[in-house]
């Protein structure tokens, strides 16, 4: 039952004074999904970013016995049991005749990122409950901002796979430069993939357990640990759509393409991934913008 | 010349309640979408939730430079009003306008990480609160200064005691100096010394012309600080007015009547326990209303016991007419709370305030039953229930007497 409906029209107070300039106002009112992305109001707390990232690293840092180490441990030991694996298995997990850890090593620690970054961004507005209810900024900073340490990451671990590149004594040709686009492209897709789960962790805590699940899971149904035509060519069409509708596909093979000069992925495959990626932006977007209002009321 | 910097229109806030949240875990909401897939979810105008309105068609407007005292009891709306106007929550009706940077101040140490030294929280809580780096940085030494930490900044905040956080974490705030300034009384809490600071300090801010929405529960220092007083009640705005004439039709509002030396109250069958009736007296046992500096003060509280009511504590105010609370009493003070032996039936509990304790004034007895074990902590609400008068006749000095305490010192000679 309602308690009370629309409420009562309340006393009018006699104005203060007549000529009074209220036009320079600025207006609030019910929020709208899309004053949750507005860039110009994120741009303005872009200082609480940088804040609250710098919070988090050395929070990690300080608590971690090994820190920065174990940004590369992590990669490096999932493409040594993936490489043992599919050679106890006789598996194929190429078709680029690169060597194994390089070809896995590139796209693993990209993986490492959506991985970090995602379980990361999932607890920021949880976490930080006691925070949302006490000051105002737009709430999509604090996934933003949960997904910088684990770039820092990427960096160090971006070292190690040059150094096991050189080794095997293989460069990088002009179309690195695509890189820094295709690297923005996955940064938005795993901030699409943690507004969903930010979001939605705010208000069913369930959500923080599942989400390390589904990151195992896209970690095999993504060409990661294997290149994208490898196992393309062994799949009927069905599952072909199936696979490439995963957001990660696309981007990942690219950045294969893009560092290691692997052959560039087939367009269709690429196109549908394209699809995945655009759905799950603006729906982790919109779904965001949309819950925001609830998480100050409700977290 | 007078700018309106704050203008709210029909402000209304709704809330929903009851035990049931709408959904608590994923799979329930999962469960609601297999199960009714075309039901609106957006609004949650469903019939099955309970609503109320935390605020209502509230409107005002605020000039530069004035201070706003917002007053009304517990739950009149309040904090929400504030929370609304920082834009922490969406209004959801109604608009309102600023102009101006808002700084908010709703806790002491906003975003404080245990983790973190002093130096690195004073940076943090200072960008969370809405200061820039170099403002942070140009007013850093004042900050530590202030707070009176020099020495322990760089030690973790966790080693920090609590009132050594509270320094800095105020420290911080008052050195946040927006257009608009918007505070809730819960900054004035740990000691005395540290309250007459923060007081101070917010009177300093708003003595040098900057805008201050302020609430609080005490009319003292609302009246000390504010121009202007905008009242709450049940969400609406009662009354938007000069500051003294709204604080005392605020206080004369819930005064008792007065000359009645007992009251009664109406069964309600849901409470475990419950005040029926309470009656104040003389040391002769003859209803009173009227008492001396120099005679006890008794209060006879009849009980309806009707269940266990284990864990269950009352809370005593003697609150003066100008608002001032000048003593409280729990059953819980001395060891034994009587509450908890109290057996079903018809009880009947005793206080007595001695001679010489309550200075010369008009009182009111505001009552309030709570337990920690109930499944709403508050058991039973009487509020404000009688009034009284007490006048010293016997001294020299009689009611001229300031202060609170009516209590009679002895002047006393010794020898060298």
């Amino acid at each position: 039952m309602r308690v009370d409906s629309q409420p009562r029209a309340s006393v009018e107070f006699p104005r203060m004074s007549t000529n009074t300039s209220t036009e320079d106002l600025t207006w609030f009112g019910r929020r709208t999904v899309w004053d949750s992305i507005n860039v110009m109001e994120i741009g303005r707390f872009r200082s609480l970013i940088w804040q609250f990232a710098l919070r988090d690293l050395k929070v990690r840092y300080r608590q971690t016995l090994i820190g920065a180490l174990w940004a590369v441990i992590q990669p490096v030991v999932t493409m040594i049991v993936f490489g043992v694996l599919f050679s106890t298995l006789d598996g194929r997990p190429t078709t680029s005749g690169l060597p194994y850890p390089v070809t896995s090593l590139c796209a693993l620690i990209f993986w490492q990122f959506v991985a970090t970054s995602v379980i990361a961004a999932t607890q920021s507005i949880s976490m930080n409950a006691q925070l949302v209810q006490k000051v105002y900024f737009p709430k999509i900073i604090l996934p933003l901002a949960s997904m910088i340490p684990p770039l820092v990451d990427l960096a160090i671990a971006a070292v190690v796979l040059c150094g096991v590149m050189i080794w095997y004594g293989i460069g990088v040709s002009l179309q690195i430069l695509w890189l820094p686009l295709i690297a923005a492209g996955l940064f938005l897709t795993a901030l699409a993939a943690a507004l969903w789960f930010s979001a939605m962790n705010a208000l069913y805590r369930d959500v923080q357990y599942t989400v390390p699940f589904l990151i195992s899971i896209g970690l095999l149904v993504s060409p990661v640990t294997y290149e994208l035509t490898a196992v393309l060519e062994r799949m009927s069409p069905g599952l072909q759509f199936l696979y490439c509708l995963n957001p990660f596909v696309g981007l990942l093979s690219l950045i294969r393409w893009s560092i290691l000069d692997t052959p560039f992925p087939p367009l269709v495959p690429l196109v549908v991934s394209g699809i995945g990626t655009t759905i799950l932006l603006l729906s982790g977007v919109y779904n965001f913008g949309r819950m925001e209002r609830l998480f100050t009321d409700r977290v | 010349m007078s700018d309106v910097v704050i203008r709210a229109e029909q402000v209304g806030k709704q809330f929903r309640i009851g035990k049931k949240q709408p959904h608590s875990r994923l799979s329930e909401v999962l469960m609601g979408w297999l199960t009714g897939p075309f039901r609106r979810t957006g609004d949650g105008d469903s019939a099955s939730e309970t609503t109320f309105w935390a605020l209502k068609n509230v409107n005002f407007e605020v000039h530069k430079g004035d201070v706003v005292g917002i007053i009304g009891r517990n739950g009149a709306g309040k904090s929400t009003l504030l929370k609304v106007l920082s834009r922490i929550t969406e209004p959801t009706s109604g608009r309102f306008g600023i102009k101006g940077r808002v700084g908010s101040l709703l806790e002491v140490g906003t975003g404080f990480h245990q983790e973190l030294t002093g130096r690195e929280n004073i940076y943090l809580s200072g960008t969370v609160l809405g200061m820039q780096r170099h403002e942070i940085a140009a007013r850093f030494d004042e900050i530590v200064a202030f707070a009176g930490l020099e020495k322990f900044l760089d030690t973790p905040v966790k080693r920090y005691s609590s009132g050594m956080q509270v320094r800095l974490g105020f420290a911080v705030a008052a050195h946040l100096q927006p257009e608009i300034l918007i505070v809730d009384e819960v900054l004035a809490v740990g000691d005395a010394e540290f309250q007459r600071k923060c007081l101070q300090k917010i009177s300093d801010v708003a003595h040098s012309g900057h805008t201050i929405l302020i609430v609080s529960h005490s009319m003292i220092s609302i009246q000390r600080l504010c121009n202007k007083c905008l009242w709450l009640e049940d969400g609406t705005a009662t009354m938007y007015d000069d500051v003294n004439a709204a604080v005392d039709k605020y206080l004369t509002s819930f005064w008792p009547e007065a000359d009645q030396t007992y009251r009664e109250f109406e069964l309600d069958e849901s409470k475990p326990v419950q005040l029926t009736r309470i009656s104040l007296h003389n040391q002769n046992g003859d209803p009173a209303t009227s008492f001396s500096c120099d005679e006890p003060i008794g209060i006879d509280m009849q009980f309806e016991v009707r269940r266990d009511i284990a864990g269950v504590y009352g809370y005593l105010e003697f609150v003066r007419a100008d608002g001032l609370t000048v003593l409280v009493s729990d059953s819980q003070d001395l060891a034994s709370n009587p509450f908890t032996t109290l057996q079903p039936g018809r009880r009947t509990i005793r206080i007595t305030v001695p001679p010489r304790v309550l200075g010369h004034g008009e009182y009111s007895i505001y009552l309030s039953f709570a337990s920690k074990r109930a499944e709403t902590f508050q058991v039973d609400l009487p509020g404000n229930t009688l009034a009284f008068r007490v006048s010293d006749l016997l001294t020299a000095r009689g009611d001229n007497r300031g202060g609170v305490v009516s209590t009679l010192l002895e002047w006393k000679p010794i020898e060298a």
